[in-house]
């Protein structure tokens, strides 16, 4: 086949931040005609590349060709005015103007200074025509569901850009009938010659739409393929980084924990979020929880601790039922959770080490009784010390450890509680690895002395390493449990990437 | 029927109500002469009222008005007593300062990212002191022009008398319906009440809107200040305070979100409409104290806020449920 | 003690802003220092501003832990009005001073668990749940006093204003022993630090497990019956209830009071000594420009000019062009450094 001048084409595009090189040299190229999708985990650099490319960061290094000519784009209009329009996950139109505003806004057709709003709204009818869309073009973006909505941002995207089309996760919140009709519409526009950069970290959607894939890992291009020529087990490999040639024939930890559940959850779930599941905790035990970013683990993870409750099911120890509507009554039950996200739901940044520490300790003592300055001191140095935590002080704001120190802190938050169970989401995620290693020592220790653990992580090797149990979850259920020896890199990516009983979501 | 609709068909059905309940109680209210003073008694919080809708729609808020519409009274008695320069010319002068004031705090508002609460209530110290600067003591404005525009008016059929500054006020809020519902810039002021960072992404020119948004504040708020100087016929530095308490009210119970995005010029109007005929249903009844106004002004505020956090609330719920489960 | 110097750093800007105050006002009016004895009461300029700067003084403190919540409370003004016009009306009403303290201060914490339950309940944004009660807070005085000034002369409530206890005005030893009170409450207990949690970053304090509900409603409570307390000053020293005018605009004063105190109103690290340095800032403006001969009506601009330089020093964007020129200098040197060894 001739292969015609690629539409858009980057070369060794490079973006450093502060502490961290985001892209590292990463090659892609684009076709008319073609959806490419874009695959990473967390941080492999997706999004700072999609940003270069739409003009919302600029690159330090590399070349960006639109059509064979080099381009520089300084901002997400300049992008625009060239061509390339972007439309984000969390879509990026206003829901508080009407359809027809949010298509035109900034283009208007005027008179007299004077907004034609009949012939505006007679435009955009027109042009959601060709998305198959029938509206009311008067009422209020949020009378519309996410679907409407995304199919109204590509609708202005390409209206105002026309050549290159970035879509960010469009489908993460959609339903199955909501992603046929984006995927429609997608299509469509591929046929109209369009390139489109597809981003999705549902793998099944992947197949279904792409015609290539591109896959980063930490700032590096891993691959770059036709989609035919690929399968569902490599490309799971080359997200996570390993080569098959390199198959590590280590198993899980085989002495397995046997004594009764100390904590049993029976069809636990929550609508939209996870769907029911039974999970047995017993003492001294670390379950492992694999799957890709947006299959339900950190909803897991959430629906355990309280934070988005749970609608179905129930939770009892041995001494009855237990109550977990919210994060205080999980502590009050000696939970404990280390949220993904630090800096949001993690961290008090501009409160001190100290401050931080002690936190959850003191809320549950309530504020009368204020732990005493020298006991706060002397534990916060022991945890400083045991969880080898760098800082000059135990002063100084936890905003300004690095990462890795960050995320001991917030350990040791949880450790000074002395939690029975402790959910662990991502505790490795962004740290150095001297760090990553005295993480995994640690989890090992703490089970060692009868903490029950509950570890999610998208580091299988990991996993494999201190996990006695390890639930799989997709498409937001728990799809299988492995324990001991059936614990295996390949067996949870075989169980990730298996196709299967997602057909009933639709 | 689009939702948005809901707080402004509240509002002007408790305008009809609360009038309905007057009249059945005083038939006289219903009259174009009641109309006529509600009118012209209102015209200046009317006015700045529309400018208020702007900044709070955008998701700001302005509280320098109630000052700036006294410096201005003060402005204008102190110069025509002072010189020979004609009204109109005094007038002008009058606007291009009160909006190159509001254009000022704009700025500051936008390349300091300060908090427009501070900035504007900052404002209201500056232009109230300037105001003091001026003089401290009530000065009457005697000009000639002044009694021939209180003599302006318009007979309405039933003997009611549509003044000039009641004219004015309608105007205004005309103007600035056409201003928010049919132009680019009073869709920007939406998209930015809406959320900044998605407004800057659309294309939405950020500052140059903010800036103009608190310009045609301040400018109304000196139109504002020139009705007022024409109906009391006098400058006075300790005048109108408050009236930015007043006009924020009027905003809210015309059914706009004070935390921007979503209202109508138009429902300030009834707002305005709604405040004054509290006031005139007490000054009808006689026996009814003036505090009542505010204690039912906070009631409505309540219930509007409640009203449109229940509307959100329940446009969140219906986005959550799953659109092609059908 | 490491702790003390820490303390002492962080209150070092406003107490060196109120020194170049009064140092400015001392030039200009020389008799400004002077302190004199009679009848056994204290009289002089500071004394004076320590008296009329209490209604302030206390609100601040209340304002200080709604800030640094993130919130705000703009009703405080209208409570004065109201728990003034309480105060009145019970003592008018034959009531022993216990009582009429009892409801006067009741009807502040009244009015501040509506505005906390507002915010923390219903969700409703700060600064438009407590507009509410600023708009009606003084039709509901009204409806108290049924419009009139009351004027009271019982000995007791009148003490509370004018008094003196060894030399000192009553309202100061109010305010000084409040904001002491509550200095030692918020930093002895752990209520402080979760209070700051609270105002850093709300999420992430649910998540620990502090009961962010109750803390906001607490809060709010405590502003309510810190003005309550104001606005029985206020009442104390008129020998009446206004509730036209009982602290008009002085949430304004109160709010300045804590900016200038350097607490942001985005929330978290609070002082409240440093936002009663701050009410003291206000109040020897006020004082300061009276005494040293300009006009009053240079007062407000005067003001406005000093609030407009602290506020812009300490806003977002010079904040970080400040530090950008000193990481710029670090990195300047730390290049050099380098380049010699």
């Amino acid at each position: 086949m001739l292969e015609s001048q690629p539409l858009l084409c980057a070369r060794a595009v490079t973006k450093v931040f502060p502490g961290t090189v985001a892209l590292d040299g990463v090659d892609f190229t684009l076709r008319a005609g073609e959806v490419h999708a874009l695959l990473g985990e967390n941080g492999a650099g997706k999004s700072t590349l999609i940003k270069c490319l739409s003009g919302a960061l600029r690159r330090d290094d590399g070349d960006i060709l639109l059509e064979g000519k080099a381009i520089d784009p300084r901002s997400t209009l300049e992008a625009q005015d060239l061509g390339i329009g972007c439309v984000y996950q969390e879509v990026n139109l206003l829901p508080n103007l009407t359809v027809a505003e949010n298509l035109f806004l900034g283009h208007q057709p005027t008179r007299f200074g004077m907004v034609r709003t009949r012939v505006m709204n007679e435009k955009a009818r027109a042009c959601l025509a060709q998305y198959d869309l029938d509206i009311d073009v008067t009422r209020n973006l949020d009378s519309y569901s996410v679907a409407i909505r995304q199919v109204i941002a590509i609708a202005r995207a390409v209206s105002l850009s026309g050549k290159v089309l970035i879509l960010d996760e469009p489908t993460a919140s959609l339903d199955a009938h909501e992603v046929a009709m984006l995927f429609k519409v997608v299509r469509s526009l591929r046929d109209r010659g369009l390139g489109i950069v597809f981003i999705s970290h549902f793998l099944d959607q992947v197949f279904e739409i792409s015609d290539s894939l591109t896959i980063l890992r930490n700032g590096q291009l891993v691959g770059s393929e036709r989609a035919a020529n690929i399968d569902r087990v490599q490309l799971v490999n080359m997200m996570l980084g390993r080569e098959l040639q390199q198959e590590t024939r280590s198993t899980g930890r085989t002495d397995v924990r046997t004594g009764s559940p100390a904590i049993r959850f029976r069809s636990f779930g929550r609508a939209r979020r996870v769907a029911p599941f039974d999970l047995d905790i017993r003492e001294g035990e670390v379950i492992g929880m694999a799957g890709l970013l947006g299959s339900g683990r950190t909803e897991t993870a959430e629906l355990l601790f309280g934070i988005a409750p749970h609608d179905s099911g129930s939770a009892e120890d041995g001494e009855g039922r237990l109550r977990l509507d919210s994060p205080r009554a999980a502590i009050a039950h000696g939970f404990g959770f280390c949220p993904e996200d630090r800096k949001s739901d993690g961290i008090i940044g501009d409160l001190s080490v100290r401050e931080n520490i002690i936190l959850a300790l003191q809320a549950r003592l309530g504020w009368m009784r204020a732990l005493p300055a020298r006991e706060q001191a002397a534990m916060v140095k022991d945890f400083i010390r045991k969880l080898d935590i760098r800082t000059s002080d135990m002063e100084k704001p936890v905003g300004q450890l690095s990462g890795g120190n960050q995320q001991k802190v917030i350990l040791a938050r949880w450790l000074a509680t002395n939690p029975r169970f402790l959910i662990l989401d991502e505790p490795t995620r962004g740290i150095d690895v001297g760090a990553h290693a005295e993480i995994i020592r640690l989890i090992e220790d703490l089970c060692e002395k009868g903490m029950s653990l509950l570890v999610i992580s998208s580091e299988f090797d990991e996993l494999v390493t201190y996990s006695h149990r390890v639930i799989v979850v997709r498409d937001r259920r728990h799809v299988a449990e492995l324990t001991g020896a059936e614990i295996t890199t390949e067996s949870m990516v075989a169980s990730i990437a298996a196709t299967g009983s997602q057909g009933d979501a639709a | 029927m689009n939702a948005r609709l809901l707080p402004l068909l509240a509002t002007v059905a408790i305008f009809l109500a609360a009038y309905a309940i007057c009249y059945a109680q005083f038939p006289a209210m219903l009259s174009t002469r009641v109309i006529g003073n509600l009118l012209t008694d209102n015209a200046f919080l009317g006015i700045v009222a529309v400018g208020m809708t702007f900044v709070i729609l955008s998701g700001g808020i302005d509280l320098s008005v109630g000052a700036v519409i006294a410096f201005s009274g003060v402005f204008i008695a102190v110069v025509l007593r002072e010189t020979n320069l004609p009204p109109p010319l005094v007038f002008l002068l009058l606007l291009a300062i009160t909006t190159s004031f509001g254009a000022f705090m704009g700025a500051v508002i936008h390349y300091l990212e300060m908090p427009p609460f501070i900035v504007t209530l900052a404002g209201m110290f500056l232009a109230r002191g300037a105001a003091y600067l001026l003089t401290l003591d009530s000065v009457p404005i005697t000009h000639p022009v002044f009694s021939q525009i209180q003599d302006l008016y318009y007979l309405m059929p039933g003997g009611g008398r549509l003044t000039l500054i009641g004219g004015l006020m309608l105007a205004v809020v005309l103007g600035g319906m056409l201003l928010a519902h049919r132009t680019r810039f009073g869709t920007n002021v939406y998209a930015l009440g809406g959320g900044v960072q998605a407004a800057r992404l659309m294309g939405v020119p950020v500052g140059r809107t903010t800036i103009a948004i608190y310009a045609l504040s301040g400018m109304l708020a000196g139109l504002s200040g020139i009705v007022f100087a024409i109906y009391t016929s006098a400058g006075y530095p300790l005048a109108t305070v408050g009236v930015e308490l007043d006009a924020i009210a009027a905003v809210v119970i015309g059914g706009t979100l004070l935390t921007g995005g979503s209202g109508y010029i138009f429902g300030t109007f009834i707002g305005v409409m709604i405040m004054g005929l509290i006031q005139t249903y007490i000054i009808f009844d006689g026996t009814l104290s003036s505090w009542w106004t505010k204690i039912v002004i906070g009631i409505l505020l309540f219930s509007f806020i409640v009203l449109q956090k229940g509307l959100v609330w329940i446009s969140s719920r219906e986005r959550v449920r799953p659109a092609g489960a059908k | 003690m490491n702790a003390g110097i820490r303390a002492l750093g962080r209150i070092a800007p406003q107490l060196a802003t109120l020194a170049a105050i009064l140092i400015l006002v001392a030039a200009v009016f020389p008799g400004f220092f002077d302190i004199s004895l009679a009848n056994g009461r204290l009289y002089g300029s500071p004394i004076d501003i320590l008296n009329r700067g209490a209604p302030v003084a206390l609100l601040a403190i209340g304002m200080t832990l709604v800030i640094a919540t993130r919130g705000i409370d703009l009703s405080v003004g209208a409570v004065m009005a109201i728990s003034g016009a309480v105060a009145a009306s019970a003592i008018a009403q034959g009531l022993g001073l216990a009582a009429t303290l009892a409801l006067a201060l009741g009807a502040g914490l009244l009015c501040g668990i509506w505005n906390g339950i507002l915010v923390a309940v219903l969700g409703i944004q700060p600064i438009v749940a407590t507009l509410i009660l600023m708009v009606a807070g003084r039709g509901i005085a009204q409806l108290i006093t049924e419009g009139a000034i009351l004027t009271f002369s019982h000995p007791g409530l009148l003490f509370i204003g004018g008094g003196t206890i060894a030399g000192l005005p009553m309202p100061v030893f109010i305010w000084i022993i409040t904001g002491l009170l509550v200095g030692l409450i918020v930093r002895r207990t752990a209520l402080g630090l979760l209070i700051e949690s609270i105002g850093v970053n709300l999420r992430a304090s649910r998540l620990a497990g502090i009961n962010t509900k109750i803390l906001l409603v607490a809060v709010y409570m405590a502003s309510g019956l810190c003005a309550a307390m104001a606005g029985v000053i206020a009442a104390a020293d008129i020998r009446g209830a206004d509730a036209n005018n009982a602290g008009l605009w002085l949430e304004l004063d109160a709010i300045l009071a804590v900016v200038i105190g350097g607490t942001s109103l985005l929330g978290g690290r609070f002082s409240i000594l440093a936002s009663l340095i701050g009410a003291m800032i206000i109040q020897s403006v006020n004082t300061g420009i009276l005494l040293s001969g300009f006009p009053p009506e240079f007062n407000l601009l005067i003001k406005a000019t000093i609030i407009l330089i602290i506020l812009v020093l300490q806003s977002p964007r010079m904040v970080a062009a400040f530090r950008a020129g000193r990481r710029v200098r670090k990195t300047a040197e730390a290049k050099e450094e380098s380049a010699f060894s």
